[in-house]
């Protein structure tokens, strides 16, 4: 590996090479597979190895967490701590004084993370790549919908049996995934229609507003709107219509955002769109029927892990269905050139109308799916700061692409997360992040890219040829 | 009847008038020229039809139906294609989303279809797709079929514009200046392309020209226009002789 021996840099590029193309030659099924074993693997073993490397808990979201703490322990009052351990590898003063940092958890985390997830996940991919690429084939050629229900339920019980392990993960996940349907939505508007929105969270609010007042007032017995109509077991029967009355509101907030401001271009939507989230804000905080600035709460426990991974999905289903229609496409050539598009029989006006009440109706959802898994809601929620977060992860992930904006809102939010223990510093990390990405990548990382199911899940290579 | 009708319209802007009573008429199939100096107004004429501004004055009726006050995509959509003087192109779709895209009237699936991807959508966005294959390859642009269009040669721009045009299936095609920016001998291609598309399609054409020889070899009938008025009107010969003409735009280029 040194630069001063060829043969064995030639041996290092070599090898390099070779794993990089074994690698390319696993298929997603091998992956969603071999992660499958992973999280088995660690449901059966993960608390013996937590006791065998002496950790406190299990890494809850791939150790990034514990990381930071101790990124940030030796930030906060590091410098001691780091003389203290270098005395130590200097080695003579173990007069049993010194003691290895508590918080110091680091190299525990990385090994458990490298055991339980990568191994397994590496090795299972690179060794099975015949057999998988076969049965990858084999799916491929089944009727579109059934191979994509057949991933959608493996993946599902990854992320089932990976959140089985802590409340923390669970949470974590489905808020996750409320980003995504999030991110994906304002992509819709900000990305594929190119106007600025940031009503987003005030959409959010509606719809989550909306989705409770149903759910409170037929299933639960509240202060503010008396005891429940309904019997308790009809309310997940419910729930789907309840995030429908949610969208279906935010979506006529939406309308009202729209007539004034698609009659120009320009700035004007940001202008109206950013006084309309203060305004949703201000009305929801007045409004004693909801409970005002205190919130509502008492929404049943409805939004569980599948309900929202079903939501998402469909979500991501209908968006990318929309914006590879010529339908949507229209959305593009009226952002690019909109006399043009008119000229070209397009009915801009309706185009964009449409565009922006559906993003708005998903954002309705979420909000609605957003207020069941907190089972609470209030006001202060909605304001600039998710919609920072919003646009953060749009602009991350990447316009223009459905791809990009699950890459950004799994990002972000995992950074989110793994940036907790810094508390204020979060939000200077986070924005300069976004800036050096603004530079380096100014549409963001995965953007102008078609998202299309089936070439991402056809096999990687042909199940006659040789390995 | 003709197929295009203008009677006595006239636009202001402001308080200038920028067109003056201005009339037309365009049989199926006749290709119609509109030459005359810089600021003429023949753009403005074109924008008048074509539906994105409303003239103060007079009547226009294609099909024997008024389209006056229609929206662009409406008057579109009833058969009015068109191209335009600087390359309005889409800067991020490919050459395929263009042609396809001008098809957006013809699409019956409506939104149940583009959000849940019903059959009905399926055959009908791959007959859009052949029907795009067919004009991409009459106008010389398959093989960019699947690149950004920005990254197209110029001459093969204007073609993908003109493809675009007429994937919406016109009655009578508008060209602004199809010729505007290109060398001899993309100009003799250009020439080429409209006339095949021409005897193909059976389409009227009315078109905007700075240079000569490319409207004298086309055009069956040809307007002048001076201030937004017709000075005269008629086939490239008379044009070519009416001493109005020659002092007004064509100058000693054409006494030789």
């Amino acid at each position: 590996m040194t630069p001063d021996n060829p043969t064995s840099e030639k041996h290092y590029l070599r090898l390099r090479h070779n794993v990089q193309h074994r690698l390319s030659l696993v298929p997603i099924l091998g992956w969603l597979l071999g992660a499958l074993l992973a999280v088995i693997l660690e449901q059966l073993a993960g608390d013996y190895l937590v006791d065998a490397l002496d950790m406190d808990k299990m890494p809850s979201l791939l150790g990034i967490l514990a990381i930071a703490k101790d990124i940030k322990y030796f930030l906060w009052q590091g410098w001691d701590q780091l003389v203290i351990i270098g005395k130590m590898f200097a080695g003579g003063a173990f007069s049993g004084v010194v003691s290895v940092p508590d918080p110091f958890q680091t190299p525990r985390v990385l090994l458990y993370v490298f055991l339980v997830y990568f191994l397994p996940i590496a090795l299972f991919g690179t060794l099975t790549i015949r057999p998988a690429n076969w049965m990858a084939d084999k799916l491929s050629k089944l009727p579109s919908a059934v191979s994509v229900i057949g991933y959608l339920i493996l993946l599902y019980l990854v992320m089932h049996i990976w959140a089985d392990m802590s409340a923390y993960r669970g949470m974590a996940l489905r808020f996750t995934l409320i980003a995504v349907m999030l991110t994906l939505s304002l992509n819709v508007i900000n990305g594929y229609m190119g106007e600025f929105s940031c009503s987003h969270p005030g959409f959010m609010a509606l719809g989550a507003y909306g989705a409770s007042v149903v759910t409170v007032v037929l299933f639960a017995n509240d202060k503010l709107f008396g005891a429940a109509l309904l019997p308790k077991f009809l309310a997940p029967a419910f729930f789907p219509l309840a995030l429908v009355v949610g969208g279906a509101v935010a979506s006529f907030g939406a309308l009202l955002i729209a007539v004034p401001s698609f009659r120009t271009r320009g700035d004007y939507l940001a202008i109206i769109s950013l006084a309309f989230l203060f305004i949703v804000k201000s009305l929801i905080e007045n409004l004693e029927i909801v409970g005002g600035p205190r919130g509502l709460k008492g929404q049943p426990d409805l939004a569980s892990l599948p309900v929202v991974f079903t939501w998402a999905v469909l979500c991501i289903w209908t968006i990318n269905n929309f914006v590879r229609s010529t339908l949507g496409k229209a959305l593009n050539a009226v952002r690019d050139d909109e006399v043009a598009a008119n000229a070209m029989t397009v009915n801009t006006r309706r185009t964009k109308m449409t565009a922006f009440l559906f993003g708005a109706f998903w954002a309705g959802v979420a909000g609605g799916l957003f207020a069941h898994v907190l089972r609470y809601v209030n006001p202060a929620t909605f304001g600039l700061q998710k919609l920072a977060e919003v646009l953060a992860m749009v602009y991350f992930g990447g316009l223009n692409s459905v791809y990009g904006s699950i890459v950004g809102a799994v990002s972000i939010s995992l950074l989110s997360e793994a940036l907790r223990p810094f508390e204020l510093f979060k939000w200077v990390i986070i924005p300069l992040l976004l800036i050096l990405v603004m530079i380096y990548r100014p549409t963001g990382l995965i953007a102008f890219r078609e998202f299309d199911v089936r070439s991402v899940l056809k096999p990687k290579q042909n199940p006659e040829s040789e390995v | 009847m003709a197929l295009l009708e203008v009677h006595h319209m006239s636009h202001d802007f402001g308080g200038l008038r920028a067109v003056n009573n201005y009339s037309l008429n365009i049989e199926p199939g006749e290709i119609h020229g509109l030459i005359g100096p810089n600021g003429a107004g023949k753009t403005t004429i074109f924008n008048l039809i074509t539906g994105i501004y409303r003239p103060t004055e007079g009547d226009i009726r294609l099909d024997n139906a008024s389209i006056v006050g229609l929206q662009p995509y409406q008057i579109a959509a009833r058969g009015l294609g068109r191209t335009f003087q600087n390359l309005q192109l889409w800067r991020h779709m490919t050459v395929l989303e263009h042609v396809m895209m001008a098809r957006y009237s013809k699409l019956t699936y409506g939104l149940v279809g583009a959000f849940f991807g019903t059959p009905k959508r399926k055959r009908e966005e791959s007959e859009s797709r052949e029907k795009a294959q067919v004009l991409m390859e009459l106008f010389g642009v398959d093989r960019f079929a699947n690149q950004i269009v920005l990254n197209l040669p110029y001459g093969a721009q204007r073609r993908v514009e003109m493809a675009r045009a007429m994937a919406m299936e016109p009655k009578i095609l508008f060209l602004d200046e199809p010729t505007a920016g290109m060398n001899p001998e993309e100009l003799i291609q250009m020439m080429e392309i409209i006339r095949r598309a021409h005897r193909k399609f059976g389409v009227g054409i009315f078109l905007i020209e700075h240079r000569m020889r490319f409207v004298m070899e086309l055009c069956q009938e040809i307007q002048t226009l001076v201030f937004g008025e017709v000075i005269a009107e008629g086939t490239p010969e008379e044009i070519q002789n009416n001493p109005k003409v020659i002092e007004a735009y064509l100058g000693s280029e054409m006494v030789e």
